[in-house]
């Protein structure tokens, strides 16, 4: 079996992946980054906080052209989790793109974007239907 | 004697694409232009801000100073996204307040061409999955998580609004871009002066749903320039100059303060709620005031929430606010009768000095064809993402 790794630093991968955020030991604000102090208080601790995988779509945008290697047409989506995070991802498991919905509930879901020279597979995240 | 700061001269040269002159000619020539229209030359300059996002560490105003004159006067050269114009006007526009310069010339410029999508790089076909920047991507994350591209992340901020707020679709963002292309053909200064039916522009080639093509703003080439005088420095002047001379009546920039979601979709209302506010503050008036405001429509779903960001309609209402026809050029508070962005184009640089030449041009009642009768306030916004947000409110001479 080849090796994983997230797509990104904050996606976990378990038997059912999660994303994580560093969240201000303060104010509790969020961020997927590593930050010198909390933008929003000023606090400079954090600790790391598992996020739900439960979310709403409050924003999206169907999108047709993008750079050459980006295949279209995909659903980009600002979700909100169950527990107040926003997070950027695609909503993926429509039969059509144009199925998207304000207001749909959906859920975490991974998937397989590549595989390196290694035979190092990247795991992505998106949100699909709930 | 009131230490307002008012602006006599501005030009801006048509946006279109340039093949034969550089950004420096352009800028040189608006800088030319609106000097010559304040009656006044460079040796009457004491500062000078040259604002360019894409040609930032070119030293751009030097570069502009050995075409038009070099006095020696301190020069600043500004970048700061899509505000960057109205930044050089700001950078201006303090050091007269400050007391180091009574006039000084604020120019924005930029040469695209067809630059296409700003953002959304192509995805690194990497060999190997190595962990890198701020948030450890092994790889291009734009198609992926989401989209970078600037068609796309505006369509969601429009969307964003659609999902908190009754009657606000597909149709009403529409609709703003039939608005603007109308506007557009009385604008011989517009890169494209074309009008289309509603159903044209929601056939349109899809870019990022909701946005068609025809909602997306071109990117081209182009330059404006403001002279801006001390009131002390202004009374001095010919009373022809003091009689076309139009007041800043409030000159703000904000950046976007924290908001929860901000870290995944860039806040693009905070931040110019915030500049409406403090400039209606400075200016002692209201929205109510205002006979044309230049907004930044770079997509017909920014426009669409400006409306409300400014104040324009009842909270929450944006999408009754165009449907209504009121931000038509003859509907009562006319949005964009250049054309906006979306037709006029976007040079970036340039646009926030464009839209003030706009409204000073109205107020001075030489509009021509698009003049709006009677305008006396006018009002010019644009936000850069990142993000910062530049407002000036004008007033005409009493």
């Amino acid at each position: 079996m080849s090796e994983l790794v997230p797509i990104v630093d904050y996606l976990v991968l378990t038997d059912s992946s999660y994303l994580e955020a560093n969240e201000c030991s303060e104010c509790s604000a969020r961020f997927f980054d590593r930050r010198n102090a909390c933008a929003a208080c000023g606090g400079t601790s954090f600790t790391r906080t598992a996020i739900s995988n439960q979310a709403v779509l409050t924003s999206f945008s169907i999108v047709h052209r993008a750079a050459p290697s980006v295949p279209v047409p995909f659903v980009s989506a600002i979700v909100k989790t169950d527990d107040g995070t926003s997070v950027r991802s695609n909503v993926v498991g429509l039969d059509d793109p144009m199925d998207a919905e304000l207001g749909m509930k959906l859920v975490l879901t991974t998937y397989s974007c590549g595989v390196d020279d290694d035979g190092t597979e990247c795991i992505a995240f998106g949100y699909e239907p709930a | 004697m009131s230490d307002s700061i008012w602006i006599i001269g501005a030009n801006m040269t048509k946006f279109a694409r340039y093949e034969d002159e550089d950004a420096v000619d352009l800028a040189s020539k608006a800088s030319l232009e609106a000097m010559s229209d304040a009656g006044v030359s460079i040796h009457d300059m004491d500062v000078l801000a040259a604002g360019t996002l894409f040609q930032a560490s070119t030293s751009m105003g030097q570069r502009i100073q050995k075409q038009i004159g070099q006095t020696g006067i301190p020069a600043y050269n500004v970048s700061n996204a899509c505000a960057t114009g109205a930044t050089a006007v700001r950078t201006v526009y303090l050091s007269i307040k400050a007391g180091e310069a009574e006039m000084g010339i604020a120019i924005g410029v930029e040469q695209m061409g067809k630059m296409g999508l700003l953002s959304g790089a192509t995805k690194q076909e990497r060999n190997t999955f190595e962990p890198s920047g701020r948030y450890g991507a092994v790889m291009g994350v734009d198609g992926f998580l989401g989209t970078e591209t600037m068609p796309g992340v505006f369509a969601q901020a429009g969307m964003q609004y659609a999902y908190e707020n009754e009657g606000v679709g597909f149709e009403q963002f529409a609709r703003v871009a039939y608005k603007n292309h109308q506007h557009s053909t009385l604008n011989p200064l517009a890169q494209y002066q074309k009008e289309f039916s509603l159903e044209e522009v929601m056939s349109a080639p899809v870019q990022s749903y909701p946005n068609t093509l025809l909602m997306c703003c071109p990117t081209g080439d182009g330059a404006a320039a403001v002279v801006l005088v001390s009131e002390k420095k202004l009374r001095t002047l010919p009373l022809e100059t003091q009689r076309r001379a139009v007041k800043i009546s409030a000159s703000v920039l904000t950046s976007d303060p924290y908001v929860e979601s901000g870290q995944v979709q860039p806040d693009v209302n905070t931040l110019t709620r915030n500049a409406a506010n403090q400039a209606y503050e400075m200016a002692g008036l209201g929205p109510e005031d205002l006979d044309l405001v230049e907004l930044h429509d770079c997509f017909a779903t920014a426009e669409l929430i400006h409306y409300d960001n400014l104040g324009l309609c009842e909270p929450g209402g944006a999408g009754d606010f165009i449907d209504s026809g009121k931000p038509f050029r003859d509907g009562g508070m006319p949005v964009n009768v250049s054309g906006g962005l979306i037709s006029k184009g976007h040079p970036i640089g340039a646009t926030g000095v464009a839209n003030i030449y706009e409204v000073a041009t109205h107020l001075r009642g030489e509009a021509g064809d698009r003049q709006i009768e009677g305008a006396k306030v006018g009002l010019a916004h644009v936000i850069g993402l990142g993000s910062s947000c530049g407002i000036h409110i004008l007033e005409k001479a009493s």
